[in-house]
């Protein structure tokens, strides 16, 4: 198939830098893959526009940006409610330059299920103008760990084509840093104090990408904006793929980890070298995948830095550095080096 | 409360139509990046992870939309060579 590039004007000088993703009806081909940076600040624009009202320091638009860099063509985008909704598309403006809807909490899941056989539909009665619509969904972790669950597994289940990123900020970070299903024990958070009785929440985290596994749909991934080449390379292959993927990526918050602004990239990075986030992808023929900096940790162990450094840049872990909860601390390197060797044993990459 | 508008006056809902390119953020900012562009390697790492869209590669120089950027310093932080500095805004 001939590869195009986006059908607009690349840059010249005194030219305006962001415009709206129009496919002409007719249009055919795929957008390609571009991992050169030089190549890909030239071709191609993202999907979301700036001016959006997200926080300074946000990591949720780094991933729409990236993961649209990887778009193969018409895109609809489903996006449940969340930060990335709610500061995206304040009235009356919208950041998105691709088609988008809104839905609540507990149905994005089920709406795009509803968006790809409407797509279906039109294709088979030859009313699509183009050859491929692909539909994807971003949910946040309130709306997928907690709320969006049954809807996610139900289109998981029926097998509709769309791919699920997931991107997780640890808690309900849009209405005040509440605890959700995806934050991780001992963290901060206004539901969740740290004081004389509680040390944070008191439950580890909900292991959402194995659950997506579980369901045995073709792809299933999880990246950080850190490892942007990753990360395009997965959002490819997942929208690629003829049935649901699930992309759990991991989006730094910094008022809700409370870490400084700049950091945002820096804590991903070190969620990973930790081993706290580590990189995999699955598939049903190959099954568990490491990848980028995961499987370098995983040839050279000595990569692999003490739990620490992951915590020490936020706020919301402050607590877990002072002399009397260093038991605390030893409790969470065990459970993060516990689930580090499960998946080692798991990995098909990983050497024995 | 004079008189009560007829569904035709009210503006469109449910559907947001304005791009927010006409919403500037610029103001929200305390630093400001300002890019040396003699140092600059053009590795495009700050293009890739800046939030805001507020990087602009022209196909010669790194250039930064003070019209959007909101100052997180994400771009000084991840650049590789150090081109990148953030200085307070000047206060009026």
């Amino acid at each position: 198939m001939a590869q195009q590039t986006l059908p607009q004007i690349p840059i010249k000088k005194g030219e305006p830098a962001y415009k709206l993703w129009i496919f002409e009806p007719g249009w055919k081909g795929e957008l390609p893959l571009i991992l050169n940076p030089r190549q890909l600040a030239e071709q191609k624009r993202a999907a979301i526009l700036p001016g959006h009202r997200l926080c300074a320091g946000c990591a949720a638009p780094i991933i729409v940006k990236l993961a649209s860099f990887a778009f193969r063509g018409p895109t609809i985008v489903v996006n449940a409610t969340g930060c990335l909704e709610v500061a995206t598309t304040i009235f009356p403006y919208t950041s998105w330059a691709v088609p988008w809807i809104h839905n609540a909490f507990e149905n994005a899941a089920a709406t795009a299920s509803g968006v790809e056989s409407a797509i279906k539909a039109f294709k088979k009665t030859e009313r699509l103008p183009w050859d491929h619509v692909d539909v994807v969904v971003f949910g946040g972790d309130g709306g997928t760990f907690d709320i969006g669950l049954q809807s996610l597994s139900g289109a998981a289940e029926r097998g509709h084509d769309f791919l699920y990123i997931l991107y997780d900020n640890e808690a309900y970070m849009n209405t005040g840093i509440q605890r959700s299903g995806g934050t991780p024990k001992y963290a901060w958070t206004t539901t969740s104090p740290v004081g004389s009785v509680l040390p944070g929440k008191t439950q580890h985290k909900k292991p959402i990408a194995d659950i997506m596994v579980a369901h045995r749909i073709p792809y299933v991934a999880t990246a950080t904006p850190a490892h942007w080449l990753d990360l395009m390379k997965k959002v490819r292959k997942g929208i690629e793929v003829n049935g649901p993927a699930f992309i759990h990526a991991l989006s730094s918050c910094d008022r809700g980890w409370r870490h400084d602004t700049a950091l945002a990239i820096e804590v991903s990075r070190r969620a990973v070298d930790t081993c706290y986030f580590p990189l995999w992808e699955w598939t049903p023929e190959k099954g568990y995948m490491l990848t980028d900096r995961s499987l370098s940790i995983a040839r050279n162990p000595k990569l692999k830095q003490p739990i620490e450094r992951f915590l020490e840049v936020q706020g919301r872990f402050k607590h877990l550095l002072r002399p009397e909860n260093r038991h605390l601390l030893k409790d969470l390197q065990e459970w993060v080096d516990k689930v580090w060797e499960d998946l080692l044993n798991r990995a098909v990459n990983a050497p024995r | 409360m004079t008189e009560l508008r007829g569904y035709k006056e009210l503006p469109i809902g449910a559907v947001p139509f304005r791009l927010s390119t006409d919403y500037k953020t610029g103001d929200w900012r305390a630093l400001r990046p300002v890019v040396d562009n003699n140092k600059c390697v053009k590795c495009m790492l700050c293009w890739i992870f800046c939030p805001d869209m507020a990087i602009i590669w022209d196909g010669e120089q790194i250039k930064v939309n003070y019209d959007y950027c909101k100052g997180c310093g994400i771009c000084a932080h991840e650049c590789p060579v150090k081109a990148i500095d953030m200085v307070p805004e000047p206060s009026e």
